[in-house]
């Protein structure tokens, strides 16, 4: 039998070394093999392990030590069914089962640390047939059949990008791959770099060849150190296997490949601030045009996808322009990639078509909310997107539809909340974000995302007054028209969607001193019910500031004027007689 | 703040980089990187004579060093908490665990414990979502926190330490 190990990071984090040193030590290696995989793409079952017996697929999932034995003994005596209660339930196998997998189709499938494996499941046949018979135009109308837009967030087609760099002049063109994955709640690259690095290399390098680029560099975050060790290998892999390098597979076409680490700032996801980073320098915006194509890395021209759009590539030169766009809407073909968290009930990484509904993905594929709360909004596009509320959870996943929102596409991120999750709070948070990683050339963005940050402090603070909405709204109008790049310009969308679908919130902060989410404490009022209260005392010797004073068997009081609203009254007492108002 | 211009730094170690990168255009970043993992920070002596090898003016090289948030001009203790305040984490309320690590070691973000063994430090989003809250000590990923499992941790660790001194 084969058993795979998921190992992606989060699977790690989840303990999954641990599960796959048991396994190494107890399985019986004569008989089995026992490899790794990237992110199978569950990572609420996390950690996961795949028995292959025959051509039959059992999964194991949350395996923790006691499992990893159980699971050991039922492999070597050839009776799986002596582990079947860690099985997967049927009822989760629809998390996978409802995808459909294009990008992420060898993620949590192949060994991502083996070209070999790579090489049997269709790698680098793309690349094959370009160079044997496509012309890099041929390749370029490809990409143009299929419709396939620019993954990282602006979705700009791709073919376009790469046609006016290959009608760019010069003999020396770069090609860059993006995978700056700022984008907090966002981690579809580093699934697909950690899980199937030899296809983004073949995506990279199928691009390279159609813009004619003789150099490729990835430009990965510095925080995905696992991500860089697989590609680092992968790239190495390749190069010995003469994909990387000098007349690759026979041809004429010559590209190298190399690995820049990133340094840690958001705005670098911005593609003429990246080039100033692999420049050596602070990354800060350039003016545009003139465009990369143009004048880009070294003032040669350059184009810049991202890792998800390369994911997209090789399949689309296998399977056709034609099947991808026959994915879809009107406006955005093939399928998208969304990382699915927050108050989820099955988090994790899925790739549907297009055209799919936000319901379908947060309560078909999700399985809906935690606790099985109330659904408030979803949070799309970070700090550039917006909060979509519950009455438009019928939205189409389309470009356009979603930009209708006043929330955007973006990179992928899906962050779904609750009743528990306070929206002015949640805009403050963004802006905090934006403000910390604006990077200071435009004077709107530098201190126009401050004085927001201001104001929403401030009324998250209770002591917001009537204007300031009509303020924030004025500031986020300025802030969108005088900032040089997408950063800035999108950076007030959190607090547009949130004034446009949640515009009570805030004024229940102002003239009521409520948030009704509980969340912001300054707002908050912690009281004993006398009648619940059962004289415990537990309260009183919790309270850090003995705010809480009364005798054994009767109810106790808080004097709100010493409460600091730490909450360890409420968290202690096993009677439910605080309550938080 | 601190004085660290350390007197005796062995800028020997960070020969090899330099023979490799210092006359590489737009290396600037990646010969920092380096420097700080065989440093642990950039301390000042180092920043100039990356300067002398590179030709890379110093005003430069601080303006990269203080434009990105890997890089550190001061030491930091034995464990870096990196303490995720990404999305995901933050709507799982990663602000309690901060408050938490912050009254168990008294340090606040940026700050360092007075016996040198712990940093905190907030990041924007190590991409762990799904386990969130998360935070990295030293590389390894402590997912699905609690305020009384991130004690217990850092308890662990405390323990671990002191064994090895």
């Amino acid at each position: 039998m084969k058993i795979a190990v998921g190992q992606g990071s989060c699977g790690i984090a989840a303990g999954a070394q641990k599960t796959y040193e048991i396994l190494e030590n107890r399985l019986d290696k004569a008989q089995n093999e026992l490899c790794v995989t990237g992110c199978i793409g569950m990572c609420y079952l996390e950690p996961i392990v795949d028995v292959y017996d025959g051509g039959q697929l059992y999964r194991f999932v949350r395996v923790n030590e006691t499992a990893a034995e159980k699971i050991a003994d039922a492999v070597n005596s050839k009776d799986l069914s002596a582990a079947f209660e860690f099985k997967i339930s049927e009822d989760d196998e629809q998390f996978l089962k409802k995808q459909t997998r294009i990008a992420l189709r060898h993620c949590g499938v192949i060994n991502p640390e083996k070209i070999e494996d790579y090489k049997n499941s269709d790698g680098y046949k793309a690349l094959s047939k370009v160079l044997s018979s496509m012309t890099p135009e041929q390749v370029i109308e490809e990409i143009k059949i299929s419709g396939l837009a620019g993954r990282g967030g602006a979705g700009f087609p791709a073919w376009f990008k790469w046609n006016a760099a290959r009608q760019s002049e010069g003999e020396k063109k770069y090609l860059i791959c993006n995978a700056d994955e700022g984008d907090p709640g966002a981690f579809m690259d580093r699934a697909v770099i950690e899980g199937d690095p030899h296809n983004l290399i073949e995506g990279m390098l199928i691009g390279a060849y159609a813009i004619g680029a003789s150099e490729a560099v990835v430009y990965v975050r510095a925080e995905y150190p696992l991500a860089i060790r697989r590609l680092k290998n992968a790239i190495e892999e390749a190069r010995k296997n003469g994909i990387i390098g000098k007349n690759i597979m026979g041809s004429s076409f010559s590209c190298e490949m190399r690995i820049k680490a990133g340094a840690g700032a958001f705005v670098c996801g911005e593609e003429t601030a990246l080039i100033e980073s692999l420049e050596g320098s602070r990354g800060m915006p350039r003016l545009k045009p003139p465009f990369p194509a143009q004048s880009g890395y070294w003032h040669k021209p350059s184009n810049i996808n991202n890792v998800e759009t390369f994911a997209n590539v090789s399949w689309i030169i296998l399977n056709g322009g034609a099947a991808f766009a026959a994915m879809g809407t009107e406006n955005s073909k093939g399928t998208k990639v969304f990382a699915l968290t927050g108050k989820i009930k099955r988090g994790g990484l899925v790739e549907i078509p297009m055209g799919k509904t936000l319901r379908d993905v947060i309560f078909d594929i999700g399985g809906g909310i935690k606790n099985d709360k109330e659904f408030k909004a979803v949070q799309m596009g970070g700090p550039s997107g917006g909060c979509i509320p519950a009455e438009l959870l019928d939205t189409v996943i389309d470009y356009k539809a979603l930009s209708a929102t006043g929330a955007i596409m973006g990179s992928g991120g899906m962050v779904v909340m609750d009743s528990d999750t306070c929206m002015v709070e949640m805009a403050r948070f963004f802006l905090d974000f934006t403000a910390k990683e604006s990077c200071g050339k435009c004077v709107h963005c530098r201190l126009g995302t401050k004085r927001m940050l201001e104001i929403l402090t401030r009324i998250t603070e209770g002591r917001g007054s009537e204007e300031d909405i009509d303020l924030l709204e004025e500031l986020c109008r300025t802030v969108k028209d005088g900032a040089l790049c997408g950063l800035g310009q999108t950076a007030p969308n959190p607090v547009l969607t949130t004034l446009k679908y949640f515009r009570n919130e805030y004024e229940e902060h102002i003239k009521e001193g409520k948030c009704r989410a509980h969340e912001c404490t300054a707002l908050l009022k912690y009281e004993i019910n006398p009648q619940m209260c059962k004289g415990c005392t537990m309260c009183a010797k919790k309270c850090p500031v003995n705010a809480i004073s009364g005798t054994v068997k009767n109810p106790h009081v808080i004097d709100s004027g010493l409460c600091i609203k730490c909450g360890n009254c409420k968290s202690v007492c096993r009677f439910g007689a605080v309550e938080v108002k | 703040m601190n004085c660290n211009c350390e007197k005796n730094t062995d800028l020997s170690l960070l020969e090899p980089c330099l023979e490799k990168y210092a006359q590489v255009p737009g290396s600037l970043i990646t010969i920092l990187q380096n420097a700080q993992e065989i440093y642990g920070y950039l301390p000042v002596d180092v920043i100039l004579h990356i300067s002398r090898r590179t030709g890379v003016k110093v005003t430069k090289i601080m303006g990269v060093a203080t434009f990105y948030s890997q890089f550190r001009l001061n030491p930091v203790g034995k464990y870096l908490i990196m303490l995720c305040q990404g999305t995901a984490c933050h709507v799982n309320g990663s602000q309690q665990i901060e408050k938490t690590i912050n009254e168990y070691l008294k340090i606040k973000d940026g700050e360092t414990t007075e016996d040198g063994l712990f940093t905190l430090k907030n990041v924007a989003c190590l991409g762990c979502c799904s386990l969130s809250p998360v935070m990295m000590i030293n590389d390894e990923t402590y997912g699905s926190l609690t305020p009384e499992k991130a004690v217990a941790i850092l308890k662990e660790l405390k323990k671990k330490a002191g064994e090895e001194d």
